[in-house]
C-alpha cells in the first residue's frame, strides 16, 4: 500500500462521498478507499481486477523475475508437512495371506470362446503370473502364448478406463439410465430393434442369461461372430452328420496322425491337451520304445509341421482334392476322384493309406480350421471308414452354447442394420468394425443404428463408432464361467477387483434384462445351483461343498460332454471346386501366431514376440517361397499390393524356406488403426481383403510391386545364398555343420542310441590354474535341465513363460533391430535340405548354465559368479556393464540392458512385476537364472521340513507352461530323478562341449521316425 | 633474437642427412625451441588449427554426454556385437601411445642420439594418447558411475576385482603407463621450462615457468641427478611398451571367442603398437616440421630411421596377420576356419581388405629410400597405416563377435553417428592437448639438443 500514499492525492474530506447505506457494514483500511476515488481505484486495479483481465504480454524481465520466484517458491514447498496418512494393518490378517507367499486360484481364460484351465498366481492380490491348471483337461498344467501373456493385457495401460459417451467421460449410473431409456421403446415392441452381437460363447451361464433375454424380448436377436472361429469345422460336421458334433481328438490312441493343412497343436481349442498327447507317444525314453508317426500335408510352415516325420507341401486350395483321394483311397463311398493334386506323388499318398490301413483303430486324419466345410466332412467319412471313430476321435455335442453358422449371423445382423431394422445394438467383447471381412460392410450398416453399446477391454475400432463404450472386465476381475474343448465346464473365478470397475459381458445383459445391481459371482453360481437341484449335475446333498470343489479344482465335475454316436457320410457335401492353375497363386490368411484374430495387439509381449519359422517380431508379411519369390520378382521387404475382388492392400514380403509354392501366407489381426500405443498400425490388415464366401483361401489374386520398400525385423538371421542352383541358408548350413541341431532316424537310433552323443570327455580334470572350487557332482542339489527336440514344437509359450516370469522388458521394433531383444529363452529355426522343401528345426536356447562358465572369469568386477549347486549366477547390483561376459559366452544367452528399457514410468505395470525378480534398469546385464527364485522357494519350504527338495518340485516357468512337456528341470546328483534319467540317455547331448564348457542344459536329440515306404 | 639465427630462420628448406643441421649452437638451438613459446601474439594458422581441434573437442562433450544420459545404446552395439568403436578406439589410442615411450625410454636406453628432437613431442603424444583412450573404457561401461569397482579400494562389503578378468589387468597396466609416461615427461621437461623461465621477458610467464621448473638451476649436482632419474625412468618405461599392449592384447586372447583367442596376440599387438605409433609420430612430425621450421632438427634421417622402423613392425604385423589365416586353417577347428573365411569372404570383407591394403601392401613403399626421405609421401603413408591399424581392431572385434559358435547368434553391427561422434570428439581432445602443448612447452628439448650440439661438435673434431 507504499504505492498507494504516493500516488494518491490527498482525499479531499469534504468531498467525501455519502456514505451509502450497504457500506456502513464495510470496513476499510484506508480513507481512500473508503471514498472510492478514481486514484484508488486505479491503484488497486492491478490486485483486483474489476471484469475481465487485460491480457498483458509479459516482457522478458517480468518473466524471469517470475520465474525465479516461482523456482524459489518451489523449493519452500519441500518445505511443508505432508498431511500424516494413517496406514492401518490387518487387524486380523486374511487366513493364507501372507505377504511374499503367493497364492494360486483355478480359473479359466476363454479363448475364441473356449475355455482354457489356469492356476493363476497371486502375490498380495495381484495376479502376476497365469499358469496351466493340473487339473483341468484342457490344460494339463501346461498353457499356451496367449494364456502367459494374457495377465499383461490385465494390466496394460491401453484399457478402457471408464465408461464413455460419445467420447466424452461419463458414468456407470449415466449409461444405465441412457439405456434404460431406450429398453423401454424395445420393451413395447418386443425387442424388436434389439440385436446383441458376441463372439463365439460357451459359457453355460451367459447363455442362459442371453437365452433369458431373448425371452423377455422376443423379438431381440443375438448374433455371434467370431473372427477366427470355427465355422468350417461346424460346418463339416453338420455335412458329414447331419449335425453340429464337436470332435475331440485321443491323440494319445493315435500311432499315425495325418494333418490335412491343420496345426493341431496350435490355436484348436483343444491344442494344449493335444499337443502333450501327441508328444507322450514319442518320447523315445529306451530304444524299444515306439513312436507315433505323423504326415502333415500344409500350405505353410506350422508348429505342428515341424514335428512331422513326412511333411508335404500342398497349397491349402489343393487340399479337398488330396482329401478326397485320401477318401476314395481308404474306401470312402462318394468322395469323388481318386487323384491326387498336382505335386503329392503316389508314393507319398500310397505310403500314407497303407500306414493308415494297418493302423485301424489307432490312425487320425485331421484338418484345419481354415479348410472348407468339405474337407472337414471328408475327414470324418476317412475316420469313419478306418474305424478311427470312437477311438482317436470321439464326437460331442457342440461345446458352443449355441452352435450356428457365425459368418451367415453376422451378415444377417448387418442387412438387419443396412434395412434399418436395429435400433439398439449391443456389442459385448468383439470389434467387428475391424474384423468384419470387407465384403460385409458392417460400419457403414452399423451407423444406421440409433443406440449402439461397445463393451469391450479397450477402445478400439468400434468403440470408437459406439454411442457408448463400457469397460469390459478381464477375465482376471469378473465372475463367470466357460466350457473347454470337450465340454467341461470351468468357474471363470476373479483374482481382483475390476481394476477400472468394468463390468463383464454377464453383468451387461443382468443390466439389460434389468437386473441393474445383479453380481456376477451370484449369476454363476444361481445357474449352476438351478442345474444341480434340476438333476444334471450330481453335486451330492451340499450345493456349497460342490461349488468350492469346483472353484478348487477349476473344473466343474460332471459336465464334460459324453461321447456322441454319430455316423458321417459325405453324400451332402459339394462337388469338388475345379483346380487352381498350377502357376496361379493363392493367397492364405490363417490367424496369427502372437495376436490371433488381432485382439491381442495391445500385447507388447506378443508384439515383440518372435514368430515361429519366421522369427518376425512387430509386423506381418506375405510369406512367400524362395522359388515362388523368385519367379514374381519379389525380394525380402518389397511392398506388394494385393488385389481381390477390386479390394486391396499393400504388404511387405517376408522370404520364408518352406512355404509352399505358389502359395502366399499372410497372417490376420495386424494393421489395427485403434489399438493404443503399441499395437496401433503394427502390421499389415488383412480383413480388408478377406471375402464372406471365402474367409481364408483366396484365389484370383493379383501381387504386384508396388516400388517401396517395408522394413521387417527379426531376431535371427536367415541369409539366403544360392549354390550350384540350390538354395542354401548359411547359418543353418553352418548349424549342422557344427552339430547344433542333432537328428536321425528311429532306425538311427536303435542302431546306435548313442549316435548323437559326442566321444566321452577326456581328461576332464587337467590341472587348471583355476580350478573349481566346488565338487559339483558332491552337492546337495546340482541343478540342470534336459530339453527334448523330438517333441518341442516351437509354440513360443516358454518365451512369454519367460516374460511374465522373470519381469523382462519389451524394447520396440527398432531395438529388436537393433539386435537388443531381451528375452533369455529363444527358439532357433534351422533349415536343412532344399529351402524350397525344407526340413525345419526348432531348438529352444537359454543359458547353458555351464559349468566352467565362459562369463565367469572375464567379469572385472565378479558380477557373474558360481553356485555350488552348479548355477551361473547373475549379480545385478555388481554388474558394471563392460559386456565381456555376453562376447565370451558361446551361446550369446545374455541380454544386456543397452538403455533403459524396463518401465519404471507406467504405473498400470507395476502390479504385473512378480515380486521375487529385480525389475533390471540401464547398463546391466541379464540371463536365465534357472527361475532362481523358484529354487529358493522349495529349499526355503524343504529346510522348514527338513527335507531335500524333491523332484518335479521345482518348475521353472518355461517348463512348467510347456504344452508338450520338452523342458525338464531338476537335481542332477539325485539319482532317481526325471532330469538325471533324461541326461542318462544315451541321445542326449550338449551344445558346444567340445569348448569346455560343461553346459548344465542338455538337448535330446531329434528323432524322425519316417515311413520307409515313402522316398525321398 | 632473431638477429642471430638469421640463417637458421630463413624459409629456403636446407634438407639434411644429419641428425641435426650443421652450423647450429648452443644458443641457436635454445633460441629456436624457446623462441616458439615465448614469441606472441600467436599465428593465426595456430588459432585456426585450435578452433578446429576445440571444435571437434566440442563434439565429444556432446557425445559423451548422450552416452552417458540415455546409455550405450545410442551406440551400435548389441548383442552378439558388445565391444564397437569404443574399444576399437581405446586399442588404437593406446597404441599409438607406444610410440612415443619406445622413442623415449627404449631408444634412450640403445643411445640413439637421433631420438633426441623428436623425443619430446613423441611423448606428449603418447600422454595425449592414453588421455584419449582411457576415456574409452569408462565411456563403454553400462554404469560408468561404478568405474570405481574395477579398483581394489576397501570396500566395506570386502569385494574385490575379480583377478581373473584381463579388464582389471588392463585397468593396472594403463594407469601405470599413464603415470610412469607422465613423470618421465615432466621430468625431462624441467631443464627446459627453467631454460624458458630464464628466457622469459614477461613477469607473469616468469612466475608460471619459475614454478613448473621446481627450482632448476642447471647445477652439476641437479644434472647428475636429473640423469640417473631418466635412466631410471627409461628403465622403467620400457618394459611397459611391451607390458602394457600385451596386457591389451589379453583383453582378446583370454577369451575363447575364435578370432580372439589366440597365443599370436600379445608380440602382434606390440608390434602394431609401436607401427601405428611411428606412423602417428610421423603424421605429427612432418607438418610441425614444415610450419615451425624444424627441418634442421627433424631431418631427413629421421624420417628415414621412422620409416624404416614402421616397415619393420609392419612387416612383424604382417607375419602375424599370415599366421593368423594359417592357424585358423591349421587348426582344424571349424569355428576358427569359419571366422577367416568369414573375414575374408563375408558382410565385413571390405573392411578387411582395406585393412590388408593400409597395413600391408602400402607401407611396402617404405623400401625405397626414396620415399622414405619424401615428407609428404611418407606423410600419406603414415595416414595409410594409421587408418589400417584402426580397422584392424575393428576387425579383430567386429568380425569375431558377429559370426561367433551358434548360427542363430548371428548378427551385425553397424556404427550410429554417436560411435562416430565418440571417435571424432577424442580426435579433438587430442588435437587440442597437442596444440596447446606446442605453444606452451617446447616441442623439442631443448637441453637434449643442446647435447647434442656438444657431441656433434666432439665427433667433427674428432674426425679432423
Amino acid at each position: 500500500m507504499s504505492d498507494l500514499k504516493s500516488q494518491a492525492t490527498s482525499p479531499d474530506l469534504v468531498n467525501i462521498n455519502p456514505e451509502p447505506d450497504s457500506a456502513r457494514q464495510r470496513f476499510w483500511r484506508s480513507v481512500e478507499e473508503r471514498e472510492g476515488t478514481a486514484a484508488f481505484l486505479e491503484a488497486v486495479a492491478p490486485e483486483f481486477p474489476q471484469g475481465e483481465v487485460p491480457k498483458t504480454a509479459l516482457n522478458r524481465r517480468d518473466l524471469l523475475k517470475l520465474m525465479g520466484a516461482s523456482a524459489g517458491l518451489a523449493g519452500i514447498t519441500a518445505c511443508t508437512k505432508l498431511p500424516a496418512q494413517k496406514i492401518v494393518p490387518y487387524v486380523r490378517q486374511p487366513e493364507e495371506f501372507v505377504p511374499g507367499i503367493p497364492l494360486f486360484f483355478a480359473t479359466a481364460m476363454p479363448f475364441n470362446g473356449v475355455g482354457r484351465g489356469l492356476l493363476v498366481e497371486s502375490h498380495l492380490g495381484r495376479p502376476t503370473k497365469a499358469e496351466g491348471n493340473p487339473g483341468h483337461p484342457g490344460s494339463l498344467g501346461a498353457t499356451d502364448v496367449f494364456g502367459q501373456a494374457s495377465v499383461l493385457t490385465l494390466y496394460s495401460p491401453d484399457r478402457a478406463q471408464i465408461p464413455t459417451h460419445l467420447g466424452k467421460v461419463a458414468t456407470w449410473e449415466e449409461f444405465i439410465e441412457d439405456l434404460g431409456d431406450h429398453l423401454v421403446d424395445e420393451r413395447s415392441s418386443g425387442g424388436k430393434g434389439l440385436r446383441i452381437l458376441t463372439g463365439t460363447i460357451t459359457s453355460p451361464t451367459l447363455a442362459d442369461q442371453i437365452q433369458g433375454l431373448l425371452t423377455d424380448f422376443p423379438q431381440a436377436h443375438w448374433h455371434q461372430y467370431e473372427p477366427c472361429g470355427r465355422d468350417a469345422a461346424r460346418e463339416g460336421a453338420r455335412l458329414a452328420f447331419g449335425q453340429y458334433v464337436t470332435a475331440v481328438y485321443r491323440l494319445d490312441k493315435a500311432d499315425v496322425v495325418v494333418s490335412l493343412d491343420s496345426d493341431f497343436m496350435f490355436g484348436e481349442p483343444g491344442s494344449i491337451r493335444y499337443a502333450r498327447d501327441f508328444a507322450d507317444c514319442r518320447r523315445l525314453t529306451y530304444p524299444g520304445a515306439t513312436s507315433n508317426r505323423l504326415y502333415a500335408a500344409e500350405s505353410t510352415p506350422t508348429i505342428t509341421g515341424s514335428l512331422a516325420d513326412h511333411r508335404l507341401q500342398v497349397r491349402s486350395s489343393a487340399v479337398e482334392a488330396l482329401a478326397r483321394a485320401l477318401a476314395a483311397a481308404v474306401g470312402v463311398a462318394g468322395s469323388g476322384s481318386a487323384e491326387p493334386p498336382a505335386g503329392v506323388s503316389a508314393d507319398w499318398l500310397a505310403g500314407v493309406v497303407n500306414d493308415l490301413k494297418a493302423h485301424r483303430g489307432t490312425g487320425l486324419v485331421v484338418t484345419g480350421d481354415h479348410q472348407p466345410p468339405a474337407v472337414h466332412a471328408l475327414v470324418h467319412a476317412i475316420n469313419q471308414a478306418l474305424g478311427n471313430a470312437g477311438q482317436t476321435v470321439v464326437y460331442t455335442a457342440p461345446v458352443e452354447a449355441n452352435a450356428i453358422d457365425e459368418m451367415k449371423s453376422l451378415k444377417d445382423l448387418v442387412a438387419a442394420m443396412d434395412a434399418g431394422q436395429v435400433r439398439t445394438l449391443i456389442l459385448m467383447g468383439v470389434n467387428p468394425v475391424y474384423s468384419a471381412p470387407a465384403d460385409v460392410p458392417f460400419l457403414a450398416a452399423m451407423q444406421k443404428v440409433d443406440f449402439r453399446v461397445h463393451l469391450g477391454l479397450f477402445v478400439d475400432e468400434t468403440a470408437a463408432q459406439c454411442h457408448w463404450q463400457v469397460p469390459e472386465a478381464h477375465y482376471l476381475e469378473a465372475w463367470g464361467d466357460v466350457r473347454a474343448y470337450d465340454g467341461t465346464a470351468s468357474v471363470i473365478q476373479p483374482l481382483i477387483a475390476p481394476i477400472y470397475n468394468g463390468k463383464s459381458a454377464l453383468e451387461m445383459v443382468a443390466v439389460l434384462r434389468g437386473q441393474t445391481y445383479a453380481s456376477g459371482h451370484d449369476l454363476v453360481r444361481d445357474y449352476w445351483q438351478r442345474q444341480a437341484s434340476g438333476g444334471h449335475l450330481n453335486a451330492g446333498a451340499n450345493f456349497e461343498d460342490f461349488w468350492e470343489t469346483s472353484l478348487n479344482n477349476g473344473t466343474i465335475e460332471g459336465t464334460t460332454f459324453p461321447v456322441k454316436q454319430v455316423s458321417a457320410s459325405v453324400g451332402a457335401i459339394p462337388a469338388a471346386p475345379r483346380p487352381l492353375a498350377s502357376d496361379a497363386v493363392e493367397l492364405v490368411l490363417r490367424p496369427s501366431t502372437s495376436l490371433w484374430d488381432g485382439s491381442f495387439a495391445h500385447n507388447a509381449w506378443l508384439l515383440e514376440l518372435p514368430q515361429p519359422f519366421t522369427k518376425l517380431t512387430w509386423d506381418n508379411a506375405l510369406l512367400v517361397s524362395p522359388g515362388t519369390a523368385a519367379r514374381l520378382g519379389f525380394k525380402r521387404e518389397d511392398m506388394v499390393k494385393v488385389q481381390v475382388d477390386g479390394r486391396e492392400i499393400t504388404a511387405p514380403v517376408f522370404i520364408l524356406p518352406g512355404q509352399t509354392p505358389n502359395s502366399i501366407t499372410l497372417h490376420l489381426g495386424y494393421g489395427r488403426t485403434v489399438a493404443g500405443g503399441a499395437g496401433t498400425g503394427v502390421g499389415v490388415n488383412a480383413y480388408l481383403i478377406r471375402t464372406s464366401a471365402t474367409p481364408w483361401i483366396l484365389t484370383g489374386v493379383q501381387f504386384s510391386k508396388t516400388g517401396t520398400t517395408h522394413h521387417l525385423v527379426t531376431t535371427q538371421n536367415n541369409h539366403l545364398i544360392e549354390q550350384n542352383g540350390q538354395l542354401h541358408e548359411e547359418e543353418s548350413d553352418a548349424a549342422f555343420d557344427r552339430r547344433v541341431v542333432r537328428v536321425g532316424t528311429l532306425d538311427d537310433y536303435r542302431r546306435n542310441p548313442a549316435f548323437a552323443q559326442d566321444p566321452p570327455e577326456v581328461n576332464t580334470e587337467a590341472p587348471s590354474l583355476y580350478p573349481n572350487y566346488y565338487d559339483y557332482t558332491k552337492q546337495q542339489y546340482s541343478w540342470g535341465m534336459s530339453i527334448d527336440l523330438n517333441t518341442c514344437i516351437g509354440c513360443n509359450a516358454c518365451i512369454i513363460a519367460c516374460y511374465a516370469e522373470n519381469n523382462i522388458a519389451v524394447v520396440g521394433k527398432d531395438e529388436v533391430d537393433n539386435g537388443r531383444d531381451m528375452q533369455w529363452i529363444r527358439v532357433d529355426t534351422y533349415f536343412r535340405g532344399d529351402l524350397e522343401n525344407p526340413e525345419a528345426y526348432n531348438e529352444v536356447l537359454l543359458c547353458q548354465q555351464c559349468e566352467n562358465a565362459p562369463c565367469e572369469y572375464v567379469c572385472p568386477v565378479g558380477a557373474t559368479v558360481h553356485s555350488p549347486e552348479g548355477l551361473n549366477l547373475m549379480v545385478y547390483n555388481r554388474c558394471v556393464g563392460t559386456r565381456y561376459c555376453s562376447n565370451n559366452c558361446p551361446y550369446k544367452v545374455r541380454r544386456f540392458n543397452f538403455k533403459l528399457y524396463s518401465d519404471f514410468q507406467t504405473p498400470s505395470l507395476f502390479p504385473l512385476r512378480n515380486p521375487d525378480v529385480t525389475v533390471r534398469s540401464r547398463g546391466v546385464m541379464e540371463k536365465c537364472s534357472y527361475c532362481l527364485q523358484r529354487i529358493m522357494e522349495a529349499k526355503i519350504v524343504a529346510e522348514r521340513e527338513s527335507r531335500s527338495v524333491r523332484d518335479g518340485e521345482v518348475q521353472t516357468a518355461c517348463q512348467q507352461t510347456c504344452p508338450t512337456r520338452a523342458i525338464i528341470f531338476g537335481n542332477m546328483n539325485d539319482p532317481s530323478s526325471a532330469v538325471k534319467k533324461l541326461k542318462q540317455q544315451p541321445r542326449d547331448y550338449g551344445l558346444l562341449r567340445d569348448l569346455n564348457t560343461r553346459p548344465h542344459t542338455t538337448y535330446l536329440a531329434r528323432l524322425k521316425n519316417p515311413n520307409p515306404e515313402i522316398k525321398g | 633474437m632473431a638477429e642471430n639465427d638469421d640463417n637458421l630462420t630463413s624459409t629456403a628448406v636446407v634438407e639434411t642427412e644429419e641428425v641435426l643441421a650443421p652450423g647450429h649452437t648452443y644458443r641457436s638451438v635454445s633460441d629456436r625451441i624457446s623462441d616458439m613459446v615465448l614469441t606472441w601474439p600467436v599465428g593465426y594458422k595456430w588459432a585456426a588449427g585450435l578452433a578446429l581441434a576445440v571444435a571437434m573437442l566440442i563434439v565429444l562433450h556432446l557425445a559423451l554426454a548422450v552416452v552417458f544420459t540415455i546409455g550405450v545404446g545410442v551406440w551400435g552395439i548389441n548383442i552378439p556385437v558388445g565391444w564397437g568403436f569404443a574399444i576399437t578406439n581405446f586399442v588404437w589410442w593406446i597404441g599409438i601411445g607406444h610410440a612415443g615411450t619406445l622413442i623415449s625410454a627404449f631408444l634412450l636406453l640403445m643411445r640413439q642420439k637421433w631420438r633426441t628432437s623428436i623425443n619430446r613431442f613423441a611423448e606428449a603424444m603418447t600422454i595425449f594418447a592414453v588421455a584419449c583412450a582411457g576415456l574409452f573404457p569408462l565411456a563403454h561401461m553400462g554404469r560408468p558411475w561404478l568405474f570405481y569397482w574395477l579398483l581394489p579400494y576397501p570396500d566395506t562389503m570386502g569385494v574385490w576385482p575379480q583377478f581373473r578378468s584381463p579388464l582389471v589387468w588392463d585397468v593396472f597396466a594403463v594407469s601405470t603407463y599413464l603415470t610412469v609416461s607422465l613423470v618421465f615427461w615432466y621430468t625431462g621437461l624441467i631443464p627446459d621450462l627453467a631454460t624458458l623461465r630464464d628466457r622469459a621477458k614477461k613477469r607473469a610467464t616468469k612466475i608460471i615457468y619459475g614454478i613448473v621448473s621446481l627450482g632448476w638451476r642447471g647445477s652439476a649436482e641437479h644434472w647428475k641427478r636429473y640423469e640417473m632419474c631418466s635412466l631410471l625412468l627409461a628403465g622403467l618405461s620400457t618394459p611397459l611398451v611391451v607390458s602394457v599392449h600385451t596386457v591389451v592384447s589379453f583383453d582378446f586372447t583370454i577369451a575363447i571367442l575364435p578370432g580372439w583367442h589366440s597365443t599370436i596376440f600379445p608380440p602382434y599387438f606390440v608390434a602394431g603398437a609401436i607401427y601405428s605409433g611411428f606412423a602417428m609420430v610421423l603424421t605429427l612430425a612432418i607438418p610441425l616440421r614444415r610450419y615451425y621450421h624444424l627441418e634442421d632438427f627433424v631431418t631427413m634421417k629421421h624420417l628415414d630411421f621412422m620409416g624404416k622402423v614402421m616397415l619393420a613392425t609392419g612387416l612383424v604385423v604382417a607375419y602375424s596377420y599370415v599366421m593368423e589365416a594359417f592357424m585358423a586353417f591349421y587348426s582344424g577347428s571349424p569355428y576358427d576356419r569359419y571366422m577367416m573365411m568369414n573375414r575374408m569372404t563375408g558382410p565385413y570383407a571390405k573392411v578387411f581388405w582395406t585393412l590388408i591394403f593400409c597395413n600391408l601392401v602400402g607401407p611396402q613403399a617404405l623400401w625405397f629410400s626414396k620415399i622414405r626421405r619424401h615428407p609428404w609421401v611418407l606423410f600419406a603413408v603414415s595416414l595409410v597405416v594409421q587408418t589400417g591399424m584402426w580397422l584392424e581392431r575393428l576387425v579383430i572385434i567386429i568380425t569375431s563377435l558377429h559370426r561367433d559358435f551358434l548360427p542363430s547368434n548371428w548378427g551385425m553391427f553397424y556404427p550410429t553417428r554417436w560411435d562416430y561422434m565418440t571417435f571424432i570428439g577424442t580426435l579433438g581432445l587430442f588435437f587440442t592437448l597437442f596444440y596447446l602443448f606446442i605453444r606452451f612447452l617446447p616441442m623439442i628439448a631443448i637441453h637434449e639438443l643442446r647435447d647434442l650440439v656438444h657431441k656433434t661438435e666432439h665427433e667433427k673434431a674428432a674426425a679432423h
